[in-house]
């Protein structure tokens, strides 16, 4: 009897810490038996490919939430910096370095301009993101004209489509960018200050660390992962396409929610933003595999959001 | 009190300049040539950015001015946009509206206006119009499947990307292919998901089909894009020669795949055509008050293959 408790008490413990972990390996349990292809390794590097551009971007919009800032405009830097790469090919002819380059300083600077702006007008970031989510949509369509542009360097599409062994090149960079954040968060000052300004805005003035710096060098990661991402996504699709990432701030966003990071900063951090985008991709692809209707699948990706925050409203 | 009077004097003196502007840009408006509302759904598809250019070339072509609008989706924008075109005293209207029943209210407006309007691509159900000229979707969903099932000979597993969910697209072209699919029992669809009319999507859910059903003989998308996508997800695997791939719309980038050999067939709904007539209606009413022969006109869609390439519309956009 005396164990049965104890134990009971420790898988409470561990739901309240691991929540969502658990539940999404409960999720690929409950896939595997329905589907057992979808454990099989290429199916596991698809969810990660698949993943991996939401999942870039998600990790740099994890800086942005803890220091208790949003960023809406991600979606539609991922289209500018992807038409970006796609034009500077097919119109100038550039070679596939810097028509990687050049989009991805564009993106950086669009990300540290937003953060400019706002550190320094003190206009709350919702509104200042939400306007280049305007503007860097138009920007992608003014330079296509609406049109997509196709015709790519082969080289360039390896970026999006290309392997190293049996591993997808976007999943390396994913990978990486996971790792350098985690590194950057975790073991510099820089990270420890990130948390702080999320946790207690008035504390860190008086403490003289120059919060509007970091907060723009925190929109700069989340416009360059953004730019990242779209140049992944231009390779892997073999085009620009200046209407790409429609609608993906609020997809980050759940990413980031669903891995326990609040929404009102300083606490949570990149390896439960990865588990929340993983979670999201592994629903929607054993969705697909069990042909679930497309109507069910928005109502279970909605669910999946309110309980996760659910969960971690308990471990509080 | 002297504050007051002196806001009462710059009220009044705005309202003069406001007013003689007004008379002035409408005086001028009488004499200016003919002007045309022209009004889609969204440029974010490129299908209607291609309508636009269209509308406009023509408009050249017959001497009249096109204004754009962009529609964003929302039935409310394009409701405001009709709105505007009739403060703008536009002579004629020429729109694809987002829903067949929300613009009901405004385009009864504009008839009170006394504004003529002719829809092209799709159609409005409840208020009056000059013209509609369409594509028959059910009927091009129909000729690919048809197309399918000639190359399949009757037999085999085919793969369906959806286009957006609930949209008239997507339910018109996956209707027709479904009613020829089941005339013939041993063809069957084994997947069935939506790639949300974009290339991103489209590869997506196409890495997911193969991985459940690898074995299959032919994928139809409801448009060119999601088939793109798709194309990325099977080249390197599948023998492309032994697939029968057949999707919608003829964009340049299908096309070219078609004249490589990697897609089989595309369906061509002659939008060009489509804006084409129906500003040429319009206008012929403004000016002559001569109404087309027909309430509606349906452009039959054509099936583009290697053979017939040429008779794309877009054939010369090519980028080879």
């Amino acid at each position: 009897m005396d164990i049965l408790k104890k134990a009971g008490h420790y898988a409470l413990i561990a739901l309240k810490e691991y929540g969502i972990a658990i539940a999404f390996l409960l999720t690929c349990g409950i896939m595997t038996i329905l589907t057992p292809v979808f454990i099989s390794p290429r199916n596991i590097f698809n969810i990660i490919r698949q993943v991996s551009m939401l999942g870039i971007i998600a990790v740099g919009s994890t800086f942005v939430i803890l220091s208790a800032e949003i960023d809406l405009s991600v979606g539609s830097v991922v289209a500018l910096s992807g038409v970006i790469a796609a034009g500077l090919q097919v119109n100038n002819g550039m070679g596939t370095f810097l028509a990687t380059l050049i989009p991805l300083l564009i993106s950086l600077t669009l990300g540290l301009g937003m953060g400019f702006v706002i550190t320094k007008t003190n206009v709350h970031s919702f509104i200042v993101t939400l306007g280049m989510l305007s503007i860097a949509r138009g920007l992608a369509l003014i330079y296509t004209g609406g049109y997509p542009i196709s015709g790519l360097n082969s080289s360039f599409n390896a970026i999006g489509g290309g392997m190293v062994g049996p591993v997808p090149i976007p999943v390396i960079i994913y990978t990486g960018v996971i790792i350098i954040a985690y590194f950057f968060l975790s073991q510099t000052t820089f990270g420890k200050y990130i948390y702080a300004i999320g946790g207690n805005k008035e504390a860190v003035r008086l403490a003289a660390i120059p919060v509007d710096l970091y907060k723009t060098i925190v929109f700069g990661i989340s416009g360059l992962t953004s730019g990242i991402a779209g140049v992944i996504l231009a390779a892997r699709v073999n085009s620009g396409q200046p209407t790409a990432g429609m609608g993906w701030e609020l997809d980050v966003i759940a990413s980031v929610i669903i891995g326990g990071t609040s929404l009102f900063g300083g606490r949570g951090g990149v390896i439960g933003t990865v588990i929340g985008s993983l979670f999201l991709g592994v629903l929607r692809n054993g969705l697909n595999l069990l042909n679930v209707s497309p109507f069910y699948q928005q109502v279970f990706i909605g669910l999946l959001i309110v309980i996760a925050v659910i969960i971690d409203k308990f471990r509080k | 009190m002297n504050r007051k009077k002196s806001l009462w004097v710059l009220l009044v003196v705005i309202l003069t300049i406001v007013s003689v502007i007004g008379s002035f840009s409408t005086a001028f408006a009488r004499n200016k040539k003919i002007t045309i509302g022209f009004s889609v759904p969204s440029l974010y598809f490129t299908w209607f950015v291609f309508t636009k250019d269209v509308a406009i070339d023509e408009g050249n072509r017959l001497g009249v001015k096109v204004i754009v609008y962009d529609g964003l989706n929302k039935v409310s924008k394009q409701t405001s946009d009709v709105e505007d075109m009739i403060v703008k005293q536009v002579d004629g209207v020429l729109i694809s509206p987002i829903n067949v029943k929300a613009l009901v209210p405004a385009l009864n407006e504009l008839d009170r206006a006394g504004i003529p309007c002719a829809t092209f691509d799709r159609k409005v159900v409840g208020a009056p119009y000059l013209v509609h000229v369409g594509a028959d979707n059910v009927e091009g969903g129909r000729m690919a499947a048809i197309y399918v099932a000639a190359k399949l000979d009757g037999k085999g597993k085919i793969i369906e990307l959806q286009g957006t969910p609930g949209s008239s697209p997507a339910i018109d072209r996956g209707s027709g292919f479904h009613q020829v699919v089941k005339d013939f029992p041993k063809m069957q669809i084994v997947f069935s998901q939506t790639g949300q009319f974009d290339r991103e999507n489209g590869l997506r859910v196409m890495e997911d089909a193969i991985t459940s059903h690898p074995q299959f003989d032919a994928v139809w998308a409801h448009n060119d894009d999601m088939m793109m996508g798709a194309l990325q997800a099977i080249q390197s695997r599948y023998n492309l020669d032994k697939l029968v791939l057949v999707s919608f719309d003829a964009i340049p980038d299908a096309l070219k795949a078609i004249a490589q050999g990697k897609i089989d067939a595309t369906i061509e709904q002659h939008p060009g055509l489509q804006v084409r007539e129906a500003m040429r209606y319009l206008v012929n009413y403004i000016r002559s008050r001569k109404k087309p022969p027909k309430h509606e006109i349906y452009v039959t869609p054509t099936l583009i293959t290697k053979e017939n390439l040429t008779k794309a519309e877009k054939y010369n956009e090519i980028r080879w």
